[in-house]
């Protein structure tokens, strides 16, 4: 097949291209364990408001200053709606729905996940910014999405120096139904 | 010649009607982003009119002008009818039975389920009976359109398939497989759950199955583009094609890609593993590559046509080009949009970076410039340069017709950006208001909402011109003995080369291999896992 001289070139360029990005993404996921949320487990929506774990929406910060947030996402409103989280610390955010499919997007970061009746939603991050921060619902739900949002302050935690902020995250237990 | 005129222009026509509903939809939706005051301006007209706007744009204008397209090609570039015009009719009335009502109960406000229908949302069962019934149509005209290109075979052996009908015949497959998910999400799972035959759905499969079809959706728009980016607008430049198999070995890439990426809707979703996320990601960054391709060949094919008209300099043939002609400029603005939408697509599709932009007003700022623009542009040029030619009338107001397309961009251009901008100040898509009780935050994002707005009226003349110049050509164009529909020479004189890229067969088994590899592992292991359904909710 005659393929034009300009154009092989422009072809390898393209294959560099598409090589450059696959390679980039290759090293941020094996390299930097970088993974969008992607946590596999699930509970029975029904159960949601009387579950153990999500009846009872809150921060709990744990002995190493990490902290877990767990949230229930449910039209037209997230709880809690103020959510308190240290800086500098892993935080990890689990959250579900009792009714039809919400998104949990913390504004201006990369906190941003799919909340699935059926399906807890995970994922751990840390902010290093103090301040106030806006969630909202980016998967329309209903009449009132667009009243559906919450706030996420993050603040220095008492004695935050000194104390090591540990790689692992959590006591946040799988399975709790 | 055309012998199924009336038959193209039937499907041409439910797609026009469609794009001026969806058109006045979308005007009222950017002005309503901008928070200013409509009469009946409510939350559940917003989303009913968000609904509206996204079928009947893309399910509806897109399928019909492509069926219609798709008839015009086979019978101008094979050169006899199509098989079994009865069953093309018969698939025209089904998917219009279909269209009529899914957008009757959406009308009704029974369906605000927007036009991805996740469940628990539950619509109405006549508006995924609607849908299916479009799809059925749309299979009728597979089934039509490969008969006769089989049909043609058997009489001209040896003969190579004309390029058109390999870009036609590459769509179908596109649209064949991704089909079958989408009929397994509404015959399987929505259909028997919104009758009340069953009691719950999981919406996690159901979302699977919804982006194993949404993805190639966006081919099935795409590749008829491709044809008409490859075959026909090099030579209403007045050139030649530049390279006949690199655009068959382009269809061929995307007919085998399109499909095994629909995880890349999914990046933030629960319940899917990470791996099969990745390995969705990697399918679609290849997709990068034939457009790539696309890209080189057919702006090589516009040059020639310049040089063909005496430019010698290194960027003069561009003004040689015919910028004038609608049917000209509009694909060559379209696939200027086209770069910058397939950039924004690689950045969606990236694993890391997707979760900056992930259901933010950067996607619907993307799919305005890919199926927006680079498609819906595209049609409209095409229908400038077709319409004369199938109904045997001049083309009206052709002054309207000229500046549409530079309307468009310009449209397109302040909408997109705006959208682009505001969603990576993490404005979501899909609001009503974007104000949320005066956050501060969310008062970053009033600037772009307003620049999205005049953008959105700019898109609006240009839409309402267009319907004016269709509708002008339709009923009162001249009438006058109509020009031939014509195919661009490739460069190279007949090429008999790479004859692998027709075998049709042999790459819609490689394609079927693809998605089982994609697929059937994920979902096998979704249904072993316990799992809790939902009822259905109508919160609109």
């Amino acid at each position: 097949m005659h393929v034009d001289l300009y154009e092989k070139i422009w072809m390898y360029a393209a294959g560099a291209i598409i090589v450059v990005f696959l390679a980039s993404m290759g090293y941020t996921t094996l390299g930097r364990a970088m993974q969008p949320p992607s946590h596999v487990e699930t509970i029975d929506p029904a159960s949601v408001r009387t579950d153990e774990e999500f009846g009872r929406p809150g921060v709990t910060i744990h002995e190493d200053g990490s902290a877990t947030v767990v949230v229930q996402a449910f039209m037209f409103a997230f709880l809690p709606l103020e959510i308190r989280v240290p800086r500098g610390r892993d935080v990890t955010f689990r959250m579900t729905s009792p009714d039809v499919i919400h998104g949990f997007q913390i504004v201006q970061t990369n906190g941003n996940t799919m909340v699935v009746p059926g399906y807890v939603s995970q994922f751990t991050t840390r902010f290093d910014t103090p301040g106030e921060y806006l969630i909202v619902c980016n998967e329309y739900c209903g009449v009132g999405h667009h009243v559906m949002s919450a706030t996420l302050i993050v603040e220095d935690a008492p004695g935050t120096a000194g104390a090591s902020a540990g790689i692992e995250s959590s006591a946040a237990t799988e399975g709790d139904r | 010649m055309i012998h199924s005129r009336k038959l193209t222009l039937a499907n041409f026509w439910v797609a026009i009607g469609a794009f001026a509903v969806a058109s006045g939809m979308a005007f009222m939706q950017s002005l309503s982003r901008a928070n200013l005051d409509l009469p009946f301006r409510t939350a559940s007209v917003y989303y009913m009119s968000v609904t509206a706007h996204g079928v009947l744009m893309a399910l509806v204008f897109t399928t019909f002008f492509i069926m219609g397209f798709g008839y015009v090609v086979a019978e101008r570039a094979l050169g006899r009818p199509i098989v079994s015009r009865r069953l093309a009719w018969g698939s025209w009335w089904v998917a219009l039975i279909g269209t009529g009502m899914a957008a009757a109960v959406i009308l009704w406000g029974r369906a605000t389920v927007l036009y991805t229908f996740y469940p628990p949302l539950q619509a109405h069962p006549l508006f995924y009976i609607g849908a299916a019934l479009l799809v059925v149509g749309s299979w009728g005209w597979c089934w039509v359109m490969a008969r006769t290109w089989m049909t043609w075979k058997k009489a001209n052996p040896g003969v190579r398939t004309p390029l058109p009908v390999h870009g036609m015949l590459a769509t179908i497959i596109v649209w064949v497989l991704a089909t079958i998910g989408v009929a397994a999400e509404v015959l399987i799972l929505l259909i028997p759950w919104s009758l009340g035959i069953v009691d719950t759905v999981d919406p996690l499969l159901a979302r699977t199955l919804f982006w194993w079809f949404g993805h190639p959706l966006v081919y099935f728009w795409v590749l008829p583009a491709y044809v008409i980016w490859y075959t026909i607008t090099p030579r209403i430049a007045g050139g030649k094609l530049f390279s006949d198999p690199l655009a068959r070995l382009a269809f061929v890439m995307l007919l085998l890609l399109s499909t095994p990426v629909g995880f890349h809707h999914q990046l933030v979703d629960p319940g899917v593993q990470a791996g099969w996320k990745l390995f969705h990601t990697f399918n679609t960054q290849l997709i990068l590559f034939p457009s790539f391709v696309t890209a080189f060949t057919v702006i090589a094919s516009f040059e020639i046509a310049g040089r063909m008209k005496g430019a010698r300099g290194l960027l003069n043939w561009l003004e040689e080009l015919p910028w004038g002609d609608p049917a000209f400029s509009s694909v060559a603005l379209a696939m200027l949009m086209f770069a910058v939408g397939g950039f924004g697509g690689a950045i969606n599709a990236a694993y890391g970076m997707n979760a900056m932009v992930h259901n933010t007003a950067w996607i619907q700022g993307h799919f305005h410039l890919t199926v927006g623009t680079a498609v819906a542009l595209t049609f409209m040029g095409t229908s400038y340069y077709l319409m004369p030619r199938l109904t045997g009338r001049e083309l009206e107001l052709s002054l309207l017709a000229r500046i549409q397309p530079y309307l468009w961009f310009g449209g397109m251009l302040l909408f997109s950006i705006a959208n682009h901008l505001t969603g990576l100040a993490g404005m979501p898509r899909r609001v009503y208001d974007a104000s949320y009780g005066g956050s501060e935050i969310a008062q970053q994002w009033v600037a772009g909402t307003g620049i999205s707005a005049v953008g959105g009226i700019l898109l609006f003349i240009s839409a309402a011109c267009y319907v004016a110049v269709m509708l002008g050509t339709g009923l009162a164009g001249r009438r006058i003995d109509p020009e031939p529909i014509e195919f661009a020479e490739p460069l190279q004189g007949e090429n008999g080369n790479a004859p692998i890229l027709d075998r049709f067969g042999l790459w819609f088994i490689v394609a079927a291999i693809l998605v089982i590899a994609a697929y059937a592992w994920p979902i096998f292991e979704h249904l072993r896992m316990e799992r809790f359904g939902s009822p259905g909710f109508a919160p609109f």
